[in-house]
């Protein structure tokens, strides 16, 4: 049972033990021992077509799952090409792990073929990196290195793993324990905490939850429903918690922030009370964070102690689990009187419920109209993800998302070339549900190249794409902000998309006609195959739309 | 803006002086000095770190120094309940007509001459920031060649 085997094979089995079953990757010469000993597993790899898109289709793959997500590098620009995937994950606090192959020890240092000290450049956005010296150290980096990125506030962990290293002999023996004194994941409301919450929800006339990514991470969405429902109060989102309650909810407003709806940031402006639960108060979402913890009590809900007092100073900071701490005060013997505020916000949710109205042009797609009919179409277990820009706005404001893991968007990098990869990764993790790349021209071509992933894994995902011939959303700011002098955002040389999705070998169509939005969309989720479907969008279609007037 | 002064324990990671360090500049936080030895639990160096700052700086530069997986303990030490010191050594253009004059400076706030030869002296010192201040402030006039100090290391007294 002592038999040695190769750090490689010790690698390997680690991801077997840790329950893994696909992984994304790109091999180089740093990392072959690692590709040798794969061709005796049953792990099932996907070779993407550039690095990052293996990053991203493990962040994709993790947050459809729930699961960790792994991708694979060799050193160098292997290594290199996947920062952007790691940063991506690690500012929306997504469990990654990275797997880089590293130059040989002995040469560490001199600057040989393809060195880069890749865990110095990770440190700044990995939870935690690892250089392991002997191959001795890898059952316990990888159980470490596995425990770290899910616990807590998740995040990607980076292991660079020396050529020789993997071939290094050693006796694997998996740890069953985790010695990390320095490491405090586990977080929980005091009792302390609980009364000072009841008291200040019992003072409070216009209270209102926040909702981010913590409660989608820390599966705490049936708690947050749970809670409305004993004691209603409104609820508002940022955009990574989106999917946290379901659109229709009726306590629900839409998310907040610069491109938010006018119920939620209104509800945000006006409360007395503000909770926030597993939201960080980045700047795009809460701007006017001192203004607002002015006008209202702050109660801050997060499981890393970090976040709370950073961006808004919290009257009182509860760390704790999202899911705990909901749930007690769902536990709360409690009567608030709140009728006079609710009604004030049902007319504003009203004057934007059937909104925004039908369109009038002829030869573009309106965008609100798209998305709200590919969400009906496609139903509440469907999954889309975005790219960045216009696209990205539409799609978090007009797409009807109904449950959690469903919408899967770069929230805080903002990471153009993310939706499509990220979409690979859903298909892989959930292939019986229907996937979607909400997408846009810029974008799509910032990762065009994983489309071949998407054929040679017959996976099919839908692309969406939302072509306007211009980097949209900097045309917007341009117009707005800049008295519309336009610098650097056509495209007017794009490819003939058409073209290129048969060369993929997606199926695909063209619409510019509202009236056939329901055929086209029909056709796209009908088909088996990979497919884009390309709609012409208006250049100056804006995000923001004004409210209906009464 | 006050000082601070944070005790921390830390596994002994190569890489991890340059994390903490690089969490500092990353994250626009001041410091002061930074002093690290090897503590008394096997694999594990101990760091007292001085800076400046306001309270919720500090809060911050803990919760973010927590945050680090190697990072085990950390302590804000105030200046009532804290030893602390620091090591101080100045070398000094010494002529024969004034080296008597520093030899009694050094006398008086307790200083080490730890080299002499014909135009230098090196004297050592140790103690708190006040003191090697006066120190300094008194050796001065003399002429000082060259200073290196440890930074303030600081120990809780309970
Ligand atoms: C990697 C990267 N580079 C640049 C940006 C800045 N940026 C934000 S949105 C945007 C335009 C996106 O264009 P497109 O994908 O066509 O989407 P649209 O806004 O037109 O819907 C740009 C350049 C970014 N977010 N990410
Ligand atoms: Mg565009």
């Amino acid at each position: 049972m002592n038999a040695k085997i190769t750090g490689a094979q010790a690698m390997v089995r680690a991801l077997e033990l840790e329950k893994i079953e696909t992984v994304f990757g790109y091999p180089g010469a740093a990392i072959c021992p690692f590709y040798d000993a794969l061709l005796d597993s049953d792990l099932h790899h996907v070779l993407t077509r550039n690095e990052q898109g293996a990053a991203h289709a493990a962040s994709g793959y993790a947050r459809a799952s729930g699961k960790t997500g792994v991708c694979i590098a060799t050193s160098g620009p292997g290594a290199t090409n996947l920062i952007t995937g790691i940063a991506t994950a690690y500012m929306d606090s997504i469990p990654l792990i990275a797997i880089t192959g590293q130059v040989a020890s002995d040469l560490i240092g001199s600057d040989s073929f393809q060195e880069v000290d890749i865990t110095g450049a990770t440190s700044p956005f990995t939870k935690h990196n690892y250089l392991v010296k002997s191959a001795y150290d890898l059952p316990r980096v990888f159980r470490e290195a596995f425990y770290l990125a899910a616990s807590g506030r998740p995040g990607p962990v980076l292991i660079d793993v020396p050529v020789d290293v993997q071939a290094q002999l050693l006796v694997f023996n998996y740890p069953e324990t985790i010695t990390l004194p320095g490491y405090k994941p586990n977080r929980m409301i005091s009792e302390t905490e609980k009364e000072k919450l009841y008291e200040l929800l019992r003072q409070s006339q216009r209270p209102v939850i926040c909702a981010g990514g913590g409660i989608i991470s820390g599966h705490a969405s049936e708690s947050l429903i749970k809670l409305l429902s004993r004691h209603p109060m409104p609820v508002i989102t940022t955009m990574m918690g989106i999917g946290s309650v379901p659109c229709d909810h009726p306590l629900y407003l839409g998310t907040m922030g610069s491109h938010g709806t006018f119920a939620a940031n209104f509800a945000l402006h006006h409360a007395d009370l503000v909770i926030l639960a597993g939201a960080r108060v980045g700047n795009r979402a809460m701007g006017s964070a001192a203004e607002i913890a002015r006008k209202a009590k702050i109660v801050h809900i997060d499981i890393d102690p970090a976040e709370i007092g950073k961006n808004i100073k919290a009257h009182l900071p509860v760390l704790s689990d999202a899911r705990l701490a909901l749930d007690a005060i769902t536990a709360f013997n409690l009567k608030m009187d709140i009728s006079q505020w609710l009604d004030q916000i049902e007319s504003l949710r009203e004057r934007q419920h059937n909104w925004p109205p039908e369109p009038v042009y002829k030869n573009s797609i309106y965008p609100p109209l798209l998305l709200r009919r590919l969400g009906e179409k496609a139903g509440p277990e469907a999954i889309i993800t975005t790219e960045v820009g216009q696209n990205q706005i539409w799609a978090a404001n007009h797409y009807p998302i109904r449950k959690p893991r469903t919408f899967i968007s770069s929230g805080g990098m903002g990471t153009m070339g993310y939706g499509l990869p990220a979409a690979l990764g859903v298909k892989c993790a959930c292939p019986d549900k229907t996937v979607i790349a909400v997408s846009g021209d810029g974008s799509l071509q910032m990762s065009l190249q994983e489309m071949g992933t998407i054929k040679q894994q017959k996976l099919p995902v839908k692309i969406l794409l939302l072509n306007n011939n211009r980097l949209g959303m900097v045309h917007e700011i341009q117009s707005l902000k800049y008295n519309r002098r336009y610098s650097q955002v056509f495209l007017e040389e794009n490819p003939d998309f058409q073209q290129l999705a048969a060369a993929y070998g997606f199926d695909h169509a063209f619409l510019s006609d509202n009236k056939q939005i329901d055929p086209a969309l029909d056709r796209m989720l009908e088909s088996g195959k990979p497919y884009l479907l390309e709609c012409r969008i208006d250049p100056h279609e804006p995000t923001l739309y004004p409210l209906r007037k009464e | 803006m006050n000082q601070y002064h944070l005790s921390v324990l830390v596994n002994n990671h190569p890489g991890l002086l340059s994390k903490v360090s690089g969490l500092f500049s990353r994250r626009n936080f001041n410091i002061e000095s930074l002093a690290v030895g090897i503590a008394e639990k096997p694999g594990c160096s101990r760091m007292t770190i001085v800076v400046n700052g306001d309270e919720a700086v500090v809060d911050q530069v803990c919760k973010q120094l927590d945050k680090l997986i190697d990072v085990i303990e950390i302590e804000v030490l105030s200046d009532q309940d804290s030893i602390q010191r620091e090591l101080l050594l100045v070398k000094m253009d010494a002529s024969p007509e004034n080296r008597s004059e520093i030899i009694q400076i050094a006398e008086i706030f307790r200083a080490h001459i730890v080299d002499v030869s014909h135009h230098r002296l090196t004297l050592e010192i140790t103690g708190q920031a006040d003191k090697i201040k006066a120190f300094l402030d008194m050796l001065e006039p003399f002429g000082i060649r060259q200073i290196i100090r440890t930074g303030l290391i600081a120990m809780s007294r309970s």
